[in-house]
């Protein structure tokens, strides 16, 4: 039977990889779609026709489209991801000290939005049916269907401008102290937080929820078992596969949601570049960020369909 | 689920129990729906019409909702946005679903390389996060009405394919299907008048989950730039216009977000209190 997971992940994983092709082909011709060409987008509109030509020759622009899209791929595999247009500077540079930035982001919303989605699903799920289980189910309808930007803008409201707690930009360049450092992730991670938590919370609870269904359960109970003991003890470990796989399915909501937090909030992450880049419709630069977002995202909802797989005691 | 004696005269009429909040939430879509229809006929306010001196003025008696950033009436341009982000997120759903649910009941029904290819390519579209998707295909496309329409449904379409699909794989299986391919019927009729009306609850509470997640990745591209453009504003593209009167608390930073939860809270609310018997309708 250990084979039969082994090979469900590898299949998994191949299905991940081919993925991957159709979703590089598919933001490589997204962006080639781009009005305008590219080599008088560079040089302007008074450029000789003859300058034109000689630079769409420098650039392999003639090629037919599928011989560029394979030595762009082969560039991404050496590292190379050529060169930003707006500036001239390899997209490499560009990204590095962004992508670093964004990760910190990233990690300080998982490492605060985890424990308390976890703590909230689990107790809600414990105290099912009472008040307190009523006003955090509604409370993450509220937040999941309410726009990020929202969200963003009354922390700004409550915290910027009635309290004057926080300041409503982030410059992450100007920290020198720990203080600085909570003042400005304070309202981005705050506002990714609450999106991440609410969908967390949602399929926590409802994983614990669908364990607290079955049959053992009702002979613990039956047997006397304490509501935490019953959901601790009993449900928990069994349940444990689907909330795992819950958290890796919320954190690749953090992907859509950075793209507004860094832009609502100025913070110099990738996803601001890349929102930057599509308005000067920098080419190498979209299509690098992108690719990074789908990987990013493509290897969170891998893991988390990996991680049910091997959970799942029946296949073990 | 259904107990005759607790529910009011609506239950009677059509069968089912609503609730107070599902009601309520029903009233408010209406409310919005309506707007939208006859805007133009109940704004105070010419949208482009300097109606105040200052600008990012406060909520007064002539101005409900206060005063944009070049001193217009916040209040008629939300209710003109509302023809913006219901039209172009009503028009996006529809095309979605319908070309979703369409692909998804045959490829259950036709099965083998149609349904493999399909659902693989599909799945792969569905593995980009949708707003990377639509920032990368409103960069290459622009953003024209018509366009968003387009990017915004085909980023939907996978997600009610595979929705429709798991559901008419079930229906598939039973034994009118066998009966009714043994008769010789063919493929447009298996999926019109065989799968279509089992599956057609859960589908129609689904379009609605997919509205909801529609207008929130528009307002999202309105509010960075790349959605509906100037002279013309959805919700998103209000919120945008005014951000900058965030800092000194104007009202017309805050009021166009409050539209935009009231319509999607209300449609998810409303789908929650739906009747067992409509959302789970495939499940009995």
């Amino acid at each position: 039977m250990r084979g039969q997971v082994s090979s469900l992940v590898v299949r998994r994983l191949l299905i991940a990889l081919i993925t991957l092709v159709i979703v590089s082909f598919a933001v490589f011709f997204a962006t080639t779609l781009l009005p305008g060409d590219t080599a008088t987008i560079l040089l302007g509109q008074s450029a000789t026709p003859e300058a034109v030509e000689g630079l769409r020759k420098a650039m392999h622009l003639d090629d037919p489209a599928i011989i560029r899209f394979l030595r762009w791929v082969a560039g991404l595999f050496q590292g190379d991801f050529g060169k930003s247009y707006a500036n001239n500077v390899p997209v490499a540079t560009l990204i590095s000290g962004r992508f670093v930035n964004t990760l910190k982001l990233a990690g300080l919303t998982a490492a605060i939005a985890v424990p308390l989605a976890l703590t909230l699903g689990i107790t809600a799920a414990m105290w099912r049916g009472t008040l307190y289980d009523r006003i955090v189910t509604v409370g993450t309808i509220g937040i999941i269907s309410v726009p990020e930007f929202m969200i963003a803008t009354l922390a700004v409201l409550l915290f910027a401008v009635y309290l004057k707690w926080l300041p409503a930009l982030s410059l992450t360049n100007e920290v020198k102290s720990l203080h600085d450092l909570v003042r400005i992730y304070a309202m981005p991670v705050m506002t990714l937080t609450f999106g991440v938590s609410a969908q967390m919370i949602r399929m926590t609870r409802a994983a614990v929820v669908e364990t607290l269904n079955t049959p053992y359960v009702e002979m613990a109970l039956l047997k006397g078992a304490s509501r935490p003991r019953l959901v601790l003890r009993h449900a928990l470990p069994n349940a444990l596969g689907p909330i795992v796989n819950a958290i890796a399915l919320s954190l690749s909501y953090l992907l859509g949601g950075v793209i507004i937090v860094e832009t609502i909030f100025n913070y110099p992450g990738v996803a601001k570049l890349m929102v930057d880049a599509v308005s000067t419709r920098d080419l190498p630069l979209i299509q690098t960020c992108a690719m990074i977002f789908c990987l990013g995202y493509l290897a969170l909802i891998t893991a988390a369909d990996i991680i049910a797989v091997v959970s799942n005691p029946r296949l073990r | 689920m259904t107990n005759p004696t607790s529910s009011g005269w609506l239950s009677m009429r059509l069968g089912y129990r609503f609730n107070l909040v599902g009601v309520s939430a029903l009233g408010i879509i209406l409310l919005w729906a309506g707007v939208a229809l006859f805007a133009p006929q109940i704004i105070p306010h010419s949208v482009g019409e300097i109606v105040d001196t200052d600008y990012f003025g406060p909520v007064s008696r002539d101005l409900w909702f206060g005063s944009d950033y070049l001193g217009r009436d916040i209040f008629s341009r939300i209710l003109m946005g509302a023809r913006y982000t219901l039209g172009i997120s009503l028009a996006a759903v529809s095309i979605a679903c319908f070309s979703g649910v369409a692909l998804g009941m045959t490829a259950a029904v036709a099965g083998g390389w149609f349904d493999s290819m399909l659902s693989r390519f599909l799945d792969a579209l569905n593995s980009i996060p949708s707003k990377l998707f639509g920032l990368v295909v409103v960069a290459a496309v622009g953003s024209s009405i018509p366009a968003l329409i387009a990017t915004l449904s085909v980023i939907y379409t996978p997600g009610a394919y595979r929705f429709a699909r798991a559901l008419a794989v079930n229906v598939n299986t039973m034994d009118f299907m066998v009966v009714a391919r043994i008769r010789g019927e063919r493929l447009p009729y298996l999926i019109a008048s065989e799968i279509l009306p089992n599956i057609l609850g859960p589908v129609l509470a689904d379009l609605g989950l997919r509205f909801v997640f529609i207008v929130l990745l528009l307002s999202g591209l309105s509010f960075l730039g790349l959605g509906v453009q100037p002279p013309y504003a959805d919700w998103g593209a209000l919120v945008r216009e005014n951000i900058g009167g965030l800092p000194f608390g104007a009202p017309a930073a805050i009021f166009p977000s409050l539209a935009i939860a009231s319509l999607t809270i209300s449609v998810n609310l409303l789908i929650d209190n739906l009747p067992r018997r409509i959302r789970d309708r495939s499940a009995e």
